[in-house]
């Protein structure tokens, strides 16, 4: 998938403005080539070999600094004001425009890389009567194409056929929205028996459809074939991008293609991203330019003033050409002479030097192998080179849940069976012992069928199975029973299990473990494997879950003939049906299931009950009646269920935990005392989230407030935000209630600040649609900024990047989005840094991220390690080059005043091109690339010292004035101090030295000391390299000063080197040198002075961890000691199950089941499979999509105003949870 | 990155645990403490004054004496002729009488000084042909674009040395009398070896000669237009020191940085008496031939004489300016000490 994201989509655009419907015939090239849709191909590069060369200058010379250099270079050519020689304009300029050239050129050769990779993949195309393999570019609108098993789907397609059962077929949407649970897709009923190529071919049905859209989750459509209309949804479109899953192979045909599928739609716009730096930049450029042109006037008015009272009087010795004969155009002359004189204010080789500096700091980023993961041996990698600094400012972070703070990975950890608790592991003197990587785990080597990748700790457990404890027996036989997974058995005893939630699968997978293998079902049985022997339970019905239910039971008959119904559930649903029997139990477990909570585990009690034959016959009619009538059949069936989960005997309760990654807690905690505030968006149920939000510590039980946000209508969620807004202000004005001052400051956003009480806010999409609204949206911002903590559930991946446009457009903070599946692409191209986990969903996230790595726990290192030395040195870095640039450039300034404003330059012309490039650029560089305030492992201790970065003090535009004043002051005393010494200064033999020469290679050679002192004193990490490099610049300096002045290369080229012998001559007397020292001094004394009362009167907290980082130095490096963070929570049992209704009966219809699968000893008496299960099925499950559309969907109000109506009222979790 | 390094196995894309890649390079942290800075302040602050005595006491030992020879004496005729451009090629001599109290021991340097003169307007010193001065065959029939209007004269001849710069030479020359006791005896002067040697030697040559004299090799080219006599005839007395190699002229041409400026004229010959011992005190005459008309600029024309020390002549702005820093950097230091004393929360904090 290389490459998708990076996608301009112009082109596809413009061609939508005008498709209001789309017609697309099957196997009718011609047909469908009359509407020119966008073909499967994919561009992402922007240029080829010919085209690079115009359109990478056209790009380069748009930026304002090259153009400036440009018209430089223009007006240089110019006599009458050139007053620099063309080199020193153009050699900088090409060099500039080299370097970025080469560096376009590279990332785009990668970019024509990556899309000949994906446009080049194979798939089976249904040409002339036969299946010919064709390049994903290749294939078109209407081609109908063969997937096969495990295929990413290379374009939007209508599923037709599959080798499925109904035209069944299994998908993977982790790309698109990152879910891994596979998702059943099925064909229209008329297509389904395409099977064969000969009927394909012969398909010549027209699809009418909407036009191309992002709207992942619904499709409107209508098929017209055989004179009839079939209604098309999105349960039958396959959407570039998914995989197919489990089914061998299927047919499809294509309906978007290429840029307008609607993967590529939902890609959003590539927006160059850019720092706030790079903002602040670009305005300090026009500042200093208006500052040039200030400079200028100044100076030309000088002129014109010089030129009428006595530059007349000159004229004997130089008189004026013709058309000079005016002072005003004398002075309009000069003023474009300094023009190009003071050009090097603007420093030309600042935009190289920063690109430069970026791109090492990307180095030192994929070089950190501190941040490398060996598990999966993935890097870290900083996949944009510009926007480091920026990781050094982040406030917000938005996190995706599944995949970056979880491993989405469930784990069974304990159980509590019969009272008793199994799973934590004591040592000899009855502790509890931590479970780590090399604690004994349990042998499961007496069961032949068990998964190796599971572990568990505990022998006793194991023990009480072998030694038959019935409760136990049981609790496992219930776990292998009750569940709606489908298992896979590619080979004899490799069992593969198909959940549609990873918790059932945990469930599973641990009854198999601990010998209740759960082999194989049909339609009416379940196959276990009970310690070795195979038993086979007859599966009488399903009582689904729902999410006002919240459990699910099944009923069953074994081998023996006794009829049982096992339940799984809630804890508090479950709880109020139990047996009187069970009340003891039930405290025993209640408290386990407390403990259990309290360890960020998710719980589910488990009990059972017996039935007897007669009741069940008579409670199986009533269920087969309900389960046709057409009227309130849902109602009706819940009462049903009701009726027989009643009186259950509870069997004790499992705990599985949603596996964090490693560090995920502490990296919270961590981020948070840097003041970055973290919200958490997420697609998952609310429940799950909040789970989450527990075990990660972001939410927890001595919060003050924990406000739900779950409104149906835009008032009620206005009132639930006021209501929560009035509660916090409400409540803190009381607090303070004696404390004049803070009612004061009650409105102002510092009052946000003031807050200590802990509150947590958590909405879901739904809500989040309606408080995103233009009226609300400042309240849902207030109030999310006073909470320490944010939850946005069930939000669709447009919404993701909604909230961080809100937060981006109102906050005017640097946002940082992480995500690792495809619905968090957009909210990652949506923030100033998308960060992607290069986790288990796919690489989506990973190619449209700024920076990625493989665990949530680097964002720390990335965040207060790199990100804070990239801005900080960025910062000094820019301090220091306009300092630099404009002690060198405003002599010429001064010189002005002496010279008739004739725009004489003080230097050599050489020493105005190089000064920039070589003689202080190195020692910059080095600095800007290694300097290290604080070393990584304070950086890390200290999370405060990230907040100067935040609050962008280090460099805004009061240091930016204060370091170009600084430039100024050096550059006066650099040029009055030579100044008053040379008009007297007379060389050893008596030759005169007042000359121009000797006093520019004196400046010059003051200034490039004075310089090098500076970046001495502002470097905090000398290293090898800072050394050579400062010290290199000084030597090079010299060499190409007595190089370019000495007698051969004024031999050769005696008009551009005039300067032939300056060096010597000046450089050999002491009193120059003497002028040298006075001139470096006092331009260095005053901000050594400076910086010293700085550090010694307001240490800042990096200056204090400095001073404790060189006595530990002394004392020898100390470890690192993390405090571990404690998780406490209330208890929080969630039915975690992520899989949607309808399952049960998709099972008991057997509509799923593979031919070969489905047992022959199917009872050809019962009638599952009557047509009225099948319709009812089918009926169930559009509607179950189409509130799966409702969930994602959001802005569609008309429809969602109709499901209101159709879902049981009051009820906000039922509606809010699907 | 550790791509493309042939690594493979399971850690194949580790980066590698380098100092350089880890950002561990072994490095000296300094940091502004009150140990090094103010210690440095002190030590600074002694150097500057100690510096700055010496350098006065040098400059002690050396005298000057300057003498505006503009409307002076019997010059103010002179000055008067000159205010009329059309006089130009008449003559005009003065003599202008100075008086010496205090006898200038060691080598004397005689100067010319101009003030107002801007030898360093841009188009001015552009005004000239480098190219041509060393003495190439091509640049001295071609003058550069550069020296316009100077680079050819009104019948089309070229130039030589062409440029604003070599056009407007001082033309004064000056004969100093020693009115001693026994009468008036000129003071000899060396007007030779007054030039650096780079500039004597490379940057100016004559066009290589070949058996021709002087003046067939310049055949061809115009003197500058405000010259008396052409280039090769500078120097009557010694044929060495004529064309581009003439003293005057180079020292000349080596512009100056400022509008006030003073350039070497001669130094003392000291050989016989009474100067072996440099100039004795008494009076003083200068004979002047007054050619170089400043009137036009409001300039002024001065004569200096003065004795050297090694760092040069009467230069008090190095001494004043290295005790003035002294001083400076001495403040600034105590107000550091006492902040850091006083106020300086470096040490109780830093432990926070």
């Amino acid at each position: 998938m290389t490459g998708y994201m990076e996608t301009t989509q112009e082109s596809a655009r413009d061609k939508l403005v005008g498709e209001k419907e789309r017609h697309v015939k099957a196997n009718a090239r011609d047909y469908n080539d009359k509407f020119s849709y966008a073909d499967n191909h994919i561009k992402t590069s922007k240029y080829n070999v010919l085209t690079f060369l115009p359109i990478n200058l056209f790009e380069q010379f748009q930026r304002v600094a090259n153009a400036y250099f440009l018209v430089l270079l223009i007006l240089q050519l110019i006599p009458e004001i050139s007053s620099l020689s063309w080199f020193t304009t153009i050699v900088p300029l090409v060099l500039v425009l080299v370097i970025t050239a080469v560096k376009d050129a590279t990332d785009d050769y990668f970019r024509h890389k990556s899309d000949q990779q994906v446009n080049n993949r194979q798939s089976q195309v249904l040409i002339g009567g036969s299946l010919q393999n064709e390049k994903w570019m290749n294939v078109r609108v209407g081609d109908i194409i063969k997937l096969e098993n495990n295929q990413f789907v290379a374009a939007d397609i209508l599923l037709l056929c599959s080798s499925e059962p109904y035209g069944l077929c299994y998908i993977e949407t982790a790309e698109l929205d990152g879910e891994t649970n596979l998702k059943v897709r099925q064909a229209l009923t008329v297509t389904s028996d395409l099977e064969d190529i000969t009927k394909l071919m012969d398909f010549d049905g027209e699809v009418i459809c909407e036009p191309p859209n992002n709207k992942l989750d619904t499709f409107i459509g209508t098929l017209y074939w055989r004179d009839n209309k079939h209604p098309l949804d999105n349960e039958k479109m396959l959407l570039r991008g998914c995989v197919l899953r489990n089914t061998e192979w299927c047919f499809g045909m294509v309906i978007f293609a290429g840029l307008q599928t609607k993967l590529m739609q939902n890609c959003g716009r590539t927006q160059f991203k850019r720092t706030s730096i790079d903002k602040l930049m670009n305005t300090l450029v026009l500042w200093i330019f208006a500052f040039l042109i200030c400079m200028g006037v100044i100076l030309a008015i000088g002129n014109t003033i010089l030129e009428s009272w006595s530059g007349r009087n000159f004229q004997v010795f130089l008189p004026l050409d013709e058309f000079q004969n005016s002072a005003v155009f004398s002075g309009f002359l000069t003023f474009w002479s300094y023009i190009i004189i003071l050009n090097t204010v603007v420093p030309i080789s600042l935009y190289v030097s920063v690109e430069v500096l970026r791109l090492g700091h990307s180095y030192f980023i994929n070089w950190d192998w501190k941040m490398y993961y060996s598990q999966t041996d993935t890097a870290a990698e900083a996949r944009t080179t510009t926007l480091n600094e920026e990781l050094g400012q982040v406030e917000f972070i938005f996190s995706d849940k599944t995949g970056t703070l979880t491993q989405n990975i469930m784990v069974f950890r304990k159980c509590s069976i019969n009272g008793q608790t199994y799973g934590d592991v004591y040592d000899e003197f009855e502790r509890k012992v931590e479970i780590t990587e090399k604690t004994a785990c349990v042998d499961f080597s007496f069961n032949a069928l068990c998964d190796r990748s599971f572990k568990f700790y505990d022998g006793s457990l194991v023990e009480a199975i072998k030694l038959e404890d019935p409760a136990a027996q049981e609790f496992f036989r219930l776990l292998a029973l009750c569940h709606t997974v489908m298992p896979e058995e590619k080979s004899e005893g490799h069992l593969v299990y198909q959940a549609q939630s990873p918790d059932e699968g945990a469930l599973v997978t641990a009854a198999r473990n601990f010998g209740f293998v759960f082999r194989a079902r049909t339609p009416e049985t379940i196959t276990l494997c009970e310690m070795g022997r195979a038993v086979t339970y007859q599966l009488l019905a399903i009582l689904d879950f729902n999410n006002v239910r919240k459990r699910m039971s099944v009923i069953v008959r074994n081998s023996q003939g006794q009829i049982k119904l096992y339940s799984k559930g809630a804890d508090t649903i479950i709880f109020d049906r139990l047996d009187p029997s069970s009340e003891e139990l039930m405290y025993t477990t209640s408290e386990h299931l407390s403990e259990f909570a309290g360890e960020g585990l998710r719980t589910l009690a488990l009990a059972y009950k017996d039935l007897d034959e007669d009741y069940l016959d008579v409670w199986m009619k009533k269920l087969l009646f309900a389960s046709t009538v057409i009227e309130n059949r849902e109602d009706q069936l819940a009462v049903l269920y009701e009726e027989i989960e009643q009186d259950l005997k509870l069997l004790g309760a499992t705990a599985i935990e949603d596996k964090l990654q490693e560090g995920v807690p502490e990296t919270i905690a961590c981020l948070n005392l840097a003041d970055i505030k973290i919200w958490v968006l997420t697609g998952d149920k609310l429940e799950t989230a909040m789970n989450i939000g527990y075990s990660c510590n972001m939410l927890r039980d001595d919060m003050n407030e924990v406000f739900v946000i779950s409104g149906h209508t835009l008032l009620e969620v206005q009132q639930q935000l006021r209501s929560a807004n009035e509660h916090i202000l409400g409540l803190s004005r009381v607090g303070s209630a004696g404390d004049e001052k803070a009612n004061m400051l009650a409105d102002d956003s510092v009052f946000e600040e003031t807050i200590i009480a802990e509150y947590a806010l958590i909405i879901n999409g739904h809500s989040l649609a309606y408080a995103m609204e233009p009226q609300l949206e400042h309240v849902l911002l207030d109030l999310a900024c006073l909470c320490k903590t944010v939850i946005c559930c069930r939000v669709t991946p447009m919404q993701k990047a909604q909230v961080v446009e809100l937060v981006k457009r109102h906050k005017r903070a640097i946002t940082l989005a992480i995500g690792d599946g495809a619905n968090d692409v957009s909210m990652i191209k949506t923030a100033h840094i998308g960060v992607g986990i290069s986790g288990q969903e796919g690489m989506q996230a990973v190619l449209a991220s700024d920076y990625s790595f493989a665990q949530f726990r680097y964002l720390r290192r990335l965040l207060l390690v790199h990100g804070r030395w990239s801005y900080f040195r960025m910062c000094n870095f820019l301090c220091y080059f306009f300092y630099k640039n404009f002690a060198f450039t405003l002599v010429h300034f001064w010189y002005g005043f002496f010279c008739g404003f004739s725009a004489q330059t003080v230097y050599d012309q050489w020493f105005i091109t190089l000064f920039n490039i070589v003689y202080t650029s190195l020692p910059v560089l080095a600095m800007g690339l290694f300097d290290q305030d604080v070393n990584d492992q304070n950086s890390l201790r200290y999370p405060s010292l990230y907040k100067p970065g935040q609050q962008n003090l280090l460099f805004n535009k009061r240091q930016f004035f204060l370091c170009t004043l600084q430039g100024m002051g050096t550059s006066c005393l650099l040029f009055f101090v030579p100044y008053g010494a040379f008009s007297v200064l007379v060389k050893e033999d008596g030759s005169h030295f007042s000359d121009q020469q000797a006093f520019a290679v004196t400046i010059a050679t003051s200034l490039v000391i004075v310089t090098s002192v500076q970046i001495g004193l502002d470097t905090h990490y000398w290293t090898a390299i800072n050394h050579f490099f400062i010290w290199g610049s000084l030597t090079v300096y010299f060499a190409v000063l007595f190089a370019m002045q000495s007698d051969g290369m004024f031999g050769v080229f005696s008009s551009i080197f005039p300067f032939i012998g300056a060096a010597r001559n000046c450089l050999s007397e002491k009193s120059v040198w003497l002028v040298i020292l006075l001139t470096t001094v006092v331009c260095v004394v005053p901000s050594l002075a400076v910086s010293f009362l700085r550090v010694d009167l307001f240490p800042t907290l990096t200056d204090k961890v400095r001073h404790l980082q060189r006595f530990r130095n002394k004392q020898g490096p100390q470890e690192q000691n993390l405090r571990r963070v404690r998780r406490t929570s209330s208890r929080r049992s969630a039915y975690a199950f992520s899989h949607q209704q309808g399952y049960g009966e998709l099972i008991t219809s057997g509509k799923n089941m593979k031919e070969s699968t489905v047992s022959s000893a199917c009872s050809p008496g019962r009638t599952p499979h009557s047509p009225t299960w099948i319709e009812n099925m089918l009926k169930r499950k559009n509607e179950v999509s189409c509130i799966s559309d409702e969930r994602t969907g959001a802005p569609e109000r008309s429809s969602r105003a109709e499901r209101f109506n159709s879902t049981p009222t009051g009820l906000n979790l039922s509606l809010t949870n699907r | 990155m550790g791509k493309g390094k042939g690594k493979s196995g399971p850690l194949a894309r580790r980066p590698d645990n380098s100092a350089f890649k880890q950002q561990r390079l072994p490095a000296w942290s300094p940091m502004l403490t009150a140990n090094t800075v103010l210690p440095f302040f002190y030590f600074m602050a002694l150097i500057c004054m100690l510096l700055g005595v010496w350098l006065l006491l040098t400059v002690q030992s050396t005298q000057e004496v300057k003498m505006d020879y503009t409307e002076a004496g019997t010059c103010d005729k002179c000055f008067e002729k000159r205010k009329n451009a059309s006089n130009a090629a008449q003559t005009c001599s003065c003599t202008v009488g100075f008086n010496i109290k205090k006898a200038l021991k060691g080598d004397v340097f005689f100067y010319y000084g101009l003030q107002n003169f801007h030898q360093n307007l841009r188009r001015y010193m552009d005004s000239r042909d480098d190219a041509q001065m060393v003495g190439k065959k091509r640049n001295l029939k071609n003058p550069s674009s550069y020296c316009k209007p100077f680079n050819m004269d009104q019948k089309g001849l070229p130039i030589a040395p062409c440029g604003a710069v070599a056009n407007s030479i001082f033309n004064d020359s000056f004969t100093l009398h020693y009115l001693g006791s026994g009468g008036p005896v000129q003071v000899p002067l060396l007007r030779k070896g007054i030039t650096w040697y780079t500039d004597k030697n490379v940057k100016y040559r004559n066009p290589t000669t070949e058996n021709m004299t002087l003046v067939q090799v310049f055949n061809g080219t115009a003197r500058p237009l405000y010259w008396q006599k052409p280039v090769y005839e500078l120097d009557l007395l010694d044929s060495t020191n004529n064309g581009f190699i003439n003293d005057d002229l180079i020292v000349w041409m080596r512009e100056a940085a400022f509008p006030n400026f003073k350039k070497l004229y001669g130094v003392l010959y000291r050989a016989n008496k009474p100067f072996t011992n440099g100039l004795p005190a008494g009076n003083y005459s200068i004979d002047i031939s007054y050619n170089f008309p400043v009137q036009y600029f409001q300039g002024r024309k001065e004569v200096v004489l003065t004795t050297l020390t090694w760092f040069g002549g009467q230069n008090h702005f190095l001494p004043v300016a290295y005790l003035v820093t002294s001083c400076l950097i001495l403040l600034i230091a105590v107000v550091l000490t006492v902040a850091w004393y006083k106020f300086g929360k470096n040490r109780k904090s830093m432990d926070e």
